[in-house]
């Protein structure tokens, strides 16, 4: 059997978490300002790049997400005095479980982008973007059961709730499936 | 409180070979302190082992719990509606967490998750120091509130040994000199004195294990009535 | 037949205790050469256990050898590697196999040697060790029972005159002393001044101070221990004469050193006597007492 023929070029999906006080600013800015960049990314807008966890970061992969970056303020000016520093240790503690779980750790990326930097913003989104490209389609994309579907924030500024302590409350993974916005369930691939 | 430390992902993964329904017990008190095995570093490591599992073929099903804790019956009652579904449990609790699920449950495999490691406490975010090894006949109104069975490497009780180098131990240049602690400390409160004592040989026995406690006001009672 | 150690304390000036280390194996043609190259020049042998936590012969079957050849041994009894009941027993065994002296150590740490992974005992430390010597000097064990004949061994016990801070030290020495010890090994010591000073404290206690000799080799040796081994301290004057001979003329000016200060210890009275650690270089150590006379 012949090579199956070229499909439509593969799209990566890319998740960008960017704090309220600069890189969404700066999102916004590059909104004004008409900037073009890769549509393939979703922001997801955070009070502050602090508040990442790493299981944010590995669920967005497990949702199938094929590159994700946190965008926090520029070093020495996070509006929570230390919330980025704190993001950057986060991320490098994730890319770690990236590498252990085999995934490529160069899918997830720190940027520091400062409020007024609407062209800096637009140019990491295309460098992830890119970056995605190359590295190819996250393979977890594909696994049965389970498919990223469409948007992963459904208003970009609703806030989403708190988590609370669920002590003794059973989570049973087929639920949370089921919870995800826009999910397809069963499989069937985009 | 008690530290632990999450094993390592191989050792886990290696423990979980060919189980397909996996239920991950976390508890909410010393280790999701100290970062080990609390809700979200349950949440963590299910997502870890079910991408892993799904980038490697393997079927697998691994859904969470977080229970308040694992050392008391009422909490492990929690899960009698869930754990006949599951092939194994595994356990982000303490070694003791661990054991009493599995004897709760006994006909389940329950597997750990953590190395359990020390009593400590906590210096700073993320850091965690022992400072207690449970001896069982506490020696700190001697020592100026410094415990020499667990700062110092040799448990010396009558210190410091010949190793000790400007304040710090010979074993590990890093660690402080449990015995110039100690000396510092009964000097600035005055009580040198104790220090010229010679501390008998540590009586080993009230250290048997696996060790029991009934506390008094449990104890039953003389029968007044058949005397 | 050599004076035993006890006596001499009574008899002589000035005492003298060499070392040897047991090999790890059952070969000790090398040991006995050694063995034989100093007992007959010395008051007493010491003979180490387990020393920098390295697996070895025990020391009890080594003393047992010396014993066999004429001369007189002082056991090394680290608590490292028994709990007391281990301790104990060792002692009888030594008292039993003719050794009358016993050196009381806590020992190093397990990680320092070649099984780091081993449990470490430390079941008691040096002044509970010693004041168990005591109880079985007087038919008694550490548990009350009596016993059915008493040791008759001579207690010994080490100090670090150099120590920082020295009080800590000064007050466990104390300690070792009420516990039993009748005999004290420094560490090594270069710093006569300094030890001088030491001894105007120590002699304030009934007790006999052998001062701590160790053979210097090259200048390289001298400021490694000064980095690395606690409580030895050379003095940057003693480095300089070292690094100033010729490369082949090192172990000599070493040998004159150690010659020089045990002179100097003898003549002045500072102490009781000296014991020379040679460990490695064995041989030397008859040139180095020539150097000292």
């Amino acid at each position: 059997m012949n090579e199956p023929s070229r499909a439509e070029p593969f799209e990566p999906k890319v998740v960008a978490y960017c704090c309220t006080y600069c890189a969404y600013t700066a999102a916004d800015l590059a909104g004004s300002l008409r900037l073009e960049y890769a549509p393939n990314v979703r922001v997801v807008k955070i009070l502050c790049s602090g508040k990442i966890d790493a299981v944010l970061l590995l669920r967005a992969f497990e949702d199938g997400a094929d590159a994700v970056y946190v965008a926090g303020c520029a070093i020495g000016d996070c509006h929570f005095l230390e919330g980025n520093l704190r993001a950057i240790d986060t991320v490098a503690y994730a890319k770690k479980v990236l590498a252990e779980i085999g995934l490529e750790p160069e899918r997830l990326e720190f940027f520091p982008i400062p409020a007024s930097a609407g062209p800096l913003f637009a140019q990491r989104a295309n460098e992830m973007t890119d970056r995605a490209r190359e590295l190819g389609p996250n393979p977890l994309r594909n696994t049965k059961g389970r498919d990223a579907g469409g948007k992963l924030a459904p208003e970009p500024d609703r806030h989403p709730p708190l988590p609370e302590a669920r002590l003794g409350t059973l989570v049973r993974h087929a639920d949370r499936l089921a919870d995800c916005p826009g999910e397809t369930s069963n499989g069937s691939s985009t | 409180m008690i530290v632990a430390k999450r094993k390592p992902l191989e050792q886990i993964e290696a423990m979980l070979e060919g189980f397909e329904r996996i239920l991950i017990a976390g508890c909410g008190t010393c280790v999701a302190v100290c970062m080990a095995g609390g809700e979200k570093e349950v949440e963590l490591l299910a997502a870890e082992l079910r991408m892993k599992g799904k980038l490697e073929g393997k079927r697998r099903v691994i859904d969470e719990i977080t229970i308040t804790r694992q050392c008391d019956k009422e909490y492990l009652d929690q899960l009698a509606k869930y754990a006949g579904e599951y092939d194994v449990i595994l356990s982000t609790a303490c070694g003791a967490g661990v054991q009493f699920l599995a004897e709760r449950y006994d006909d389940k495999l329950v597997l750990p998750a953590l190395n359990t490691l020390f009593i400590g406490v906590a210096e700073g975010p993320g850091e965690w120091s022992q400072r207690c090894m449970a001896c069982e006949e506490c020696v700190l109104d001697q020592t100026g509130g410094i415990c020499p069975m667990t700062m110092c490497a040799k448990n010396l009780l009558n210190g410091p040994c010949g190793g000790t180098n400007h304040g710090k131990c010979e074993v590990d240049g890093q660690k402080d000199c449990a015995w110039t602690l100690i000396y510092n400390k009964l000097k600035k409160l005055g009580r040198l004195d104790v220090l010229r004592k010679i501390q008998p040989p540590k009586d080993y026995s009230v250290m048997a294990k696996p060790g029991r406690f009934t506390h008094e006001a449990f104890e039953k009672a003389e029968d007044e009535e058949g005397k | 037949m050599a004076a035993a150690f006890r006596d001499a304390f009574a008899t002589k000036d000035f005492v003298v205790t060499a070392e040897v280390g047991p090999p790890k194996g059952t070969d000790v043609a090398e040991l006995v050469r050694h063995v034989d190259l100093l007992k007959d020049r010395v008051d007493a042998l010491n003979v180490t256990d387990n020393q920098s936590s390295v697996m070895r012969i025990s020391s009890l079957a080594v003393c047992r050898m010396i014993l066999d050849r004429g001369g007189e041994p002082i056991l090394q009894l680290t608590c490292r590697d028994r709990n007391r009941m281990a301790l104990q027993s060792e002692l009888l065994s030594a008292a039993v196999l003719g050794v009358k002296n016993v050196l009381c150590l806590t020992g190093d740490y397990v990680s320092v040697g070649d099984h780091p992974q081993s449990k470490p005992v430390f079941d008691l430390d040096s002044v509970q060790l010693l004041q168990t010597v005591c109880l079985l000097n007087h038919g008694k064990d550490l548990a009350g029972n009596a016993m059915q004949g008493p040791t008759d061994l001579f207690p010994g016990a080490v100090v670090t005159p150099e120590a920082d801070p020295i009080e800590p030290q000064m007050i466990k020495f104390e300690k070792k002393i009420v516990a039993g010890a009748r005999f004290i090994q420094t560490q090594a010591v270069y710093d006569l001044d300094n030890f001088k000073r030491f001894m105007d404290e120590a002699r304030k206690h009934d007790v006999k101070i052998m001062a701590g000799i160790v053979l210097l080799v090259s200048p390289g040796m001298a400021r490694y221990m000064n980095k690395n081994v606690p409580g030895i301290f050379v003095p940057d004057a003693l480095i300089a004469e070292m690094a100033a001979a010729d490369k082949d003329k090192r172990l000599e000016t070493g040998i004159r050193i150690a010659g020089r200060m045990i002179r100097r210890l003898r003549d002045e009275k500072v102490c009781d006597g000296v014991h020379v650690m040679a460990i490695g270089k064995e041989e030397c150590v008859p040139e180095i007492l020539k150097a000292a006379e």
